[in-house]
């Protein structure tokens, strides 16, 4: 067991692509750290970095104590679940499994136990003489965890290993290689580009954009205090609307197109520099969970009027698409998200109760939860003080 | 009940399988008289009008090609050069293969051009080249005089077949193994190889085939009776004023039989072999 240091890691391609940009990141001992972020901006990267797959341009990754920038991955002791899974088509499952415990010449009953073992905690037992192509996807993706825990490793790597698995399942699967990893408790990255898994899943989440590391903490930090803008409209789903607005009133009203909302002081007594943007334009942040219904047309300092374009009925909440005369502020690489297949480019999105009887093209006052407002200065960092 | 039985007899006669028909027909009916004369007297081959199956059925042709003609020589020859060189082909060619799939490496695109420009040069164009070397190194009538050249002239296209097989296999594979903690060779052994047997057989069926019937280098290079392969040997049976027609039906008829054979078992990796780099690739 040990922790992963990375300290400035670089890694430029051999076509010159700087693909890492000084990444600076420890994993604990036993914790299970997630890479998120768009597709392209070097999950993948960081991971066969850490493996020993890639070389490593510049900067330091140790293993505990232990320099490894420069070991062979079998010297590295380490485990990797691939997307595809890579298990070997022409052994059976347990072979797929055995075979890294063959290599070190462990003795041939040692290894039936371990295999056994490791069957039977992922419920593989009566698959273990078939081979891969005669597994579903779901027991493929298990038999990768299974070559993976016999070898005990002192890190474990996983590369969207759940992306080939239909929605169900990966659900179901979250928590089973969350569980997998807890009985290894060893220090774990599991990258992915799904903001929900890794929201689920992590311990910590890092998220990463054009290879350089934006943000590292707990999910629940991630939401609650996004650095930027990014990282803002990355987290949650759906994600965080963002409009223009335009400080007055010293800080005390926000201006979203003709729409004033009222800030209370507890919000500038928290975040003291909002007041310098008096009379300035900056992005004010809202998740479309602190949006709810107000059943009259009533105005007030936390509501706004807006037109309903969309509703889609989930069942359990409804997902209501809406327009407001305010700005709203495009991410790149966030809104281009199958979420966002279905909305217009100018349609904010409101979480409201099932029970509110809306429909296209109604009239709805929204309010908002101004203490959950975020705010973005015009270069995207987000104003905390 | 006769209406459903009419057109399913009906389904049949259309165009595509006619045309199947005709192409079956035109294969199998001249193996079928190559078979049956094989099996005819000698004097019941040419006879007129001519036997569509023979009576009585002889086994003389069989007889006389090995006791007459030293056929049984013949096959053990084109056995020793068509395994050596087979073998000889598969072992570079796999690993050659597996290099230019795999290795980052220089001058890759134009190495494989040339590769598949000498598989297509004709051979009439090296055999006088080759006729002098091997009588100055002194290799004429010898088994490796074959062997080299065999091997050499059908590495190209091998190679070529294999890699596209390999191209096939996920990188991830290698990966995996080398995390799992094994050597580069015995990643290749145990891990890439049995995923590339459909390619291996498919070249091995290929380069069996060509060696098995090559002809014109056999006939310049190893022309002695001692190292004769079957189709000189075939070509040369007889004398100027007898033409032993069964003997050399019979001989043809157990020459097939090892390619036959071949092709048979493997037909379903020479199938896929053939298609591998076309899907995948
Ligand atoms: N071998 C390579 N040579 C050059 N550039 C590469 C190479 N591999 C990846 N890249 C580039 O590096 C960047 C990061 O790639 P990487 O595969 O790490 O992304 P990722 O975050 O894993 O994306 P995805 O979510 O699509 O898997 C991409 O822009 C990619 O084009
Ligand atoms: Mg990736």
């Amino acid at each position: 067991m040990a922790t992963i240091g990375m300290e400035r890691i670089n890694k430029v391609y051999m076509n010159g692509f700087h693909a890492v940009h000084d990444l600076s990141l420890t994993v604990d001992e036993g914790e299970f750290m997630v890479l998120v972020g768009p597709s392209g901006c070097g999950k993948t990267t960081v991971l066969r970095m850490i493996a020993g797959l890639e070389d490593i341009s510049s900067g330091e990754l140790r293993f505990g104590e232990k320099l490894v920038n420069n070991l062979e991955p079998k010297e590295r002791d380490i485990a990797m679940v691939f997307q595809n899974y890579a298990l070997y088509p022409h052994m059976t499952v347990a072979q797929n499994i055995a075979f890294s415990l063959k290599l070190r010449k462990m003795p041939k009953g040692e290894i039936r136990q371990k295999v056994e073992e490791a069957a039977n905690i992922l419920g593989l037992t009566e698959w273990l003489d078939r081979k891969p192509k005669e597994l579903s996807g779901g027991q493929r993706q298990r038999v990768a965890m299974g070559r993976a825990l016999v070898r005990e490793p002192s890190v474990f790597l996983m590369d969207e290993p759940l992306s080939n698995l239909d929605a169900k399942l990966r659900v179901k699967m979250r928590t089973e290689v969350r569980r997998i990893q807890e009985r290894l408790g060893v220090a774990t990255v599991y990258v992915t580009h799904d903001q929900t898994e890794a929201m689920t899943m992590g311990d910590r989440v890092a998220v990463l954009k054009d290879g350089a590391l934006l943000q590292v903490d707990t999910p629940q930090a991630l939401y609650d205090r996004p650095v930027n803008q990014f990282v803002g409209a990355f987290i949650g789903s759906p994600a965080m609307n963002l409009y223009q607005a335009e400080m007055a009133n010293r800080g005390r009203s926000l201006k979203l197109g003709s729409q004033v909302l009222t800030l209370p002081d507890t919000i500038l007594v928290a975040r003291p520099a909002l007041s310098t943007y008096s009379g300035k334009q900056l992005t004010v942040g809202i998740r479309p969970e602190d949006l709810s219904a107000r059943p009259h047309l009533s105005t007030s300092g936390n509501t706004l009027r807006c037109e309903i374009t969309l509703v889609e009925a989930l069942g359990s909440e409804l997902m209501v698409h809406f327009t407001i005369d305010a700005n709203l502020i495009q991410v790149e690489q966030v809104n281009s998200q199958e979420q966002d297949i279905l909305s217009d480019k100018n349609e904010g999105v409101a979480r409201l109760d099932p029970s509110v009887p809306v429909k296209a093209g109604d009239k709805l006052t929204l309010e908002v939860k101004l203490e959950r407002l975020h705010f973005f200065d015009p270069t995207g960092n987000a104003i905390y003080d | 009940m006769s209406y459903r039985t009419r057109t399913s007899w009906h389904k049949w006669i259309n165009p595509l399988n006619l045309a199947v028909l005709a192409v079956v027909l035109f294969i199998v009916l001249p193996i079928y008289w190559l078979v049956i004369s094989s099996f005819k007297t000698p004097v019941n081959v040419g006879s007129f009008p001519p036997q569509y199956f023979p009576n009585p059925v002889s086994f003389a042709n069989y007889g006389s090609a090995f006791s007459h003609y030293g056929f049984g020589k013949y096959f053990v020859n084109s056995l020793t050069v068509t395994v050596l060189s087979t073998g000889l082909v598969l072992v570079i060619g796999s690993l050659a293969g597996y290099a230019l799939a795999r290795l980052p490496m220089r001058g890759k695109a134009p190495l494989l051009v040339t590769l598949l420009v000498i598989s297509v040069f004709p051979e009439i164009a090296v055999v006088s080249p080759l006729y002098l070397l091997m009588n100055q190194i002194g290799w004429l009538n010898t088994y490796q005089a074959l062997i080299v050249p065999y091997t050499a002239f059908n590495l190209p296209f091998a190679i070529w077949i294999m890699r596209n097989y390999f191209l096939g296999i996920p990188k991830e594979m290698e990966e995996t193994s080398r995390i799992d903690g094994a050597s580069a060779i015995r990643t290749y052994w145990s891990i890439i190889l049995p995923q590339a047997r459909p390619g291996i057989f498919t070249a091995g069926v290929f380069v069996f085939t060509a060696c098995w019937t090559e002809f014109l280098m056999a006939l310049t290079l190893d022309n002695s009776n001692g190292f004769r392969t079957i189709p000189v040997g075939i070509a040369l049976f007889g004398s100027p004023n007898v033409v032993p027609y069964g003997t050399i039906f019979a001989a043809s008829v157990i020459a097939v039989i090892p390619v036959g054979t071949l092709v048979f078992v493997f037909r379903k990796f020479v199938v896929s072999g053939l298609t591998a780099g076309a899907v995948k690739g």
